[in-house]
């Protein structure tokens, strides 16, 4: 991937390999490839949604990135003041210091945030760790935070238990933005809401994006969500990316048949929606003994005998429309027709 | 009671009465379900969709939750459409008629599957019970052998293995579909399905809802809905309640809902979620406010708080009642009633 200016992140052939432990000895006896071989990019202040189905790793390819795990193989590049560091390689001081740079939201503001600590406590200790700020400085920089999110300077003395999901959701992304990160991982940040605060949640991290000029990579499930906060949607399937594209050609005219398919299964709020449902058989195959081939043969409706020992690489198949699938330029495929609402 | 009515509730109320005072769950719910048709309930945390269903079924935990209140009206066997209703309301949560109910006339598939399966059992050794419990007729010999029909009706391959499997050794997508061949083993008349997608991905989720509309199709079951996504009550309900802090805001056939919304809060959530197949808009339109808290509801309408048409003098003061605004939509919102009405009624009241 070539180097550009407005780049922020390159992640290049990244693997995760969890070791599969059997007996009293521990011994290896395979590996769980929850992200194999993966290679995406992130502009300054863009977004990218990454959505897949659970256990596909999505949520693992966000860890990895912000250096929760310390990635198998592959290399993830941060461009910050024209300099590139190489997050693969930094060891736990460096990593420490660097971290203040990318942070995470989490799916679940109920275990996410320590009970036993105070609003001021919660959203004040990042800066106390980095020592970027303390006293009243520290006080001062958590109410304005606090007040970007949506919460009132009364509630930082309060615990956690004291809030609703969609409060304490804005309290863990006051946490995660109030060091300034240039980049935030947000792992399935509203999914666990109300239908009526998802949208809250949804529209607060679109306002602070171009507040504080932040860049998302926005792991989550719901394409329609996705699609609302994404200027570009990767799709991942059992640890490969399947296909990578700008959110409206990717949502309209799909490449590869697992992102037809994924589009097909939203359901619609709306009774008159007579669109074939295209009916997926099976399960997801296991990470651990991943079919040879392409990852999604046994369950594509398209399968042909090479499908089965060779694996698709991701190529560009118009600017910007990355596909991993050996089929991808002669398949029609079925996207969502926004021009033509469906009536009664 | 309606001629095809099944069930029918009038004015269910539901309370919990905890140290921190009343919480009031189901606060005057009524509805009918007709046969073989579905009815979806949508609504958020808190608004009483879930204890609907526990009440129907008598699971709700006492203390501290009580039916204070209205009828649960089922009429029992194939053709009693002349025979007098059973009050599930009036009878013994541990007595022998409801539990000659529960799983037999009526079961329920809920929202986690690994929850309600025991995880000490097989799949089939746990669907054997209900059939053995529920159908005297069959022999303990040939029970086994519906389990494993059952499985492969609802389409899990390999059935006649998955029947000695734990629950554990299943997929999320597998689990679901064994609970609702478990549901089904007794070809109940009336299937509770409370939030029966919401753990699964989206196309398991395609998967279990086509599975469902088949199987009501084939044996003409009715069924009660629970969700909170609108997409999936689109696709599934023949007719739809819109529930909010203990109460039904809305009720129509499920065509009328969607295009023509006219309670402020099924309105808003209509336009508050993205629409996958209309153009994006650059923010979605979110409903203010929070759920409030169930000792905090506001007086007058629950939704006044967070209402966009806010009336000051009027929405404040009574709870509106359901209104009829064309035939089979009722809405409970003053902008479709007279306060008027609901003061006077208070003071006949007394």
């Amino acid at each position: 991937m070539a180097v550009e200016n407005n780049l922020l992140l390159e992640v290049n052939d990244l693997k995760m390999y969890f070791p599969i432990q059997k007996g009293l000895m521990k011994r290896t006896t395979g590996y769980v490839k929850a992200v194999d071989g993966v290679s995406l990019s992130i502009k300054k202040g863009e977004t990218l949604g990454l959505v897949g189905e659970s256990g596909c790793g999505k949520t693992t390819t966000g860890r990895c990135i912000v250096r929760v795990y310390r990635p198998t193989d592959g290399e993830i590049i941060f461009h910050i003041d024209g300099e590139e560091v190489h997050l693969n390689r930094l060891e736990r001081q460096e990593l420490k210091a660097f971290r203040r740079n990318m942070q995470m939201i989490f799916q679940d503001p109920f275990s996410s945030l320590n009970p036993r600590m105070t609003v001021l406590e919660l959203v004040g200790e990042p800066l106390l760790a980095h020592g970027i700020a303390r006293g009243q400085e520290l006080e001062d920089r958590v109410a304005e935070m606090v007040n970007a999110v949506g919460l009132r300077v009364e509630h930082l003395p309060r615990y956690p238990h004291s809030f609703s999901g969609g409060q304490r959701q804005r309290i863990g992304i006051a946490r995660a933005l109030v060091q300034r990160p240039k980049l935030v991982v947000c792992d399935e940040p509203v999914s666990a809401l109300d239908v009526s605060v998802q949208s809250q949640v949804v529209n607060l991290l679109q306002d602070l994006q171009s507040e504080l000029d932040l860049t998302y990579l926005f792991v989550a499930h719901d394409m329609s969500v996705v699609r609302q906060v994404s200027n570009r949607i990767a799709v991942m399937y059992v640890g490969k990316l399947v296909e990578v594209a700008e959110s409206e050609e990717l949502l309209r005219n799909p490449r590869h048949p697992y992102s037809e398919t994924l589009l097909s299964a939203v359901p619609r709020p709306n009774p008159h929606h007579a669109m074939q449902r295209l009916s997926l058989e099976g399960e997801p195959a296991d990470p651990a003994n991943a079919p040879p081939g392409c990852v999604f043969h046994p369950r594509c409706r398209y399968m042909e005998d090479i499908c089965q020992t060779e694996v698709p690489a991701l190529n560009e198949l118009s600017p910007g429309h990355h596909v991993a699938c050996h089929f991808a330029d002669q398949l029609q495929l079925q996207g969502i027709d926004s021009a033509s609402p469906s009536g009664s | 009671m309606a001629q095809n009515a099944l069930l029918e509730i009038k004015d269910l109320m539901t309370h919990f009465h905890l140290q921190e005072g009343i919480v009031r769950a189901v606060d005057g719910v009524s509805f009918e379900i007709r046969r073989g048709r579905t009815l979806g309930i949508i609504g958020e945390s808190g608004c009483g969709k879930s204890v609907t269903a526990h009440s129907i079924l008598r699971l709700v935990p006492s203390p501290p939750g009580n039916i204070v209140n209205g009828q649960i009206l089922l009429r029992r066997g194939d053709n009693a459409s002349d025979q007098k209703p059973v009050d599930l309301a009036r009878l013994d949560p541990r007595g022998g008629e409801i539990r000659s109910i529960r799983g037999a006339e009526i079961s329920m598939v809920f929202q986690e599957p690994m929850t309600s399966f025991g995880p000490m059992h097989t799949i089939g050794n746990q669907i054997m019970e209900s059939i053995l419990l529920h159908q005297s007729h069959v022999a303990a010999s040939d029970a086994r052998e519906l389990a494993i029909e059952n499985l492969r009706r609802v389409g899990i391959p390999r059935a006649e293995q998955i029947v000695d499997a734990y629950p554990h050794q299943l997929s999320g997508g597998m689990r679901q579909r064994a609970m609702i061949a478990m549901a089904l083993s007794c070809s109940p008349r009336l299937l509770i399905a409370d939030e029966p997608t919401t753990a699964l991905d989206v196309t398991i989720q395609a998967q279990i809802l086509e599975l469902l509309t088949a199987l009501q199709e084939e044996f003409g079951m009715a069924v009660m809905f629970i969700t909170h996504n609108l997409g999936v009550i689109a696709e599934v309900a023949d007719e739809v309640a819109v529930m909010y802090l203990g109460r039904i805001v809305e009720q129509s056939d499920v065509n009328e809902l969607f295009d023509n919304p006219q309670h402020p809060y099924t309105q808003g959530l209509l336009n508050s979620i993205p629409h996958i197949d209309e153009e994006k808009l650059p923010r979605l339109r979110a409903i203010e406010g929070v759920v409030p808290d169930p000792y905090e509801i506001p007086g007058g309408c629950a939704f006044s708080d967070r209402c966009p048409s806010f009336m000051p003098g009027t929405c404040d003061r009574a709870m509106p009642g359901l209104a009829e605004t064309s035939p089979g939509h009722r809405v409970r919102c003053y902008l479709h009633s007279d306060v008027e009405d609901e003061l006077t009624e208070v003071t006949d009241g007394r």
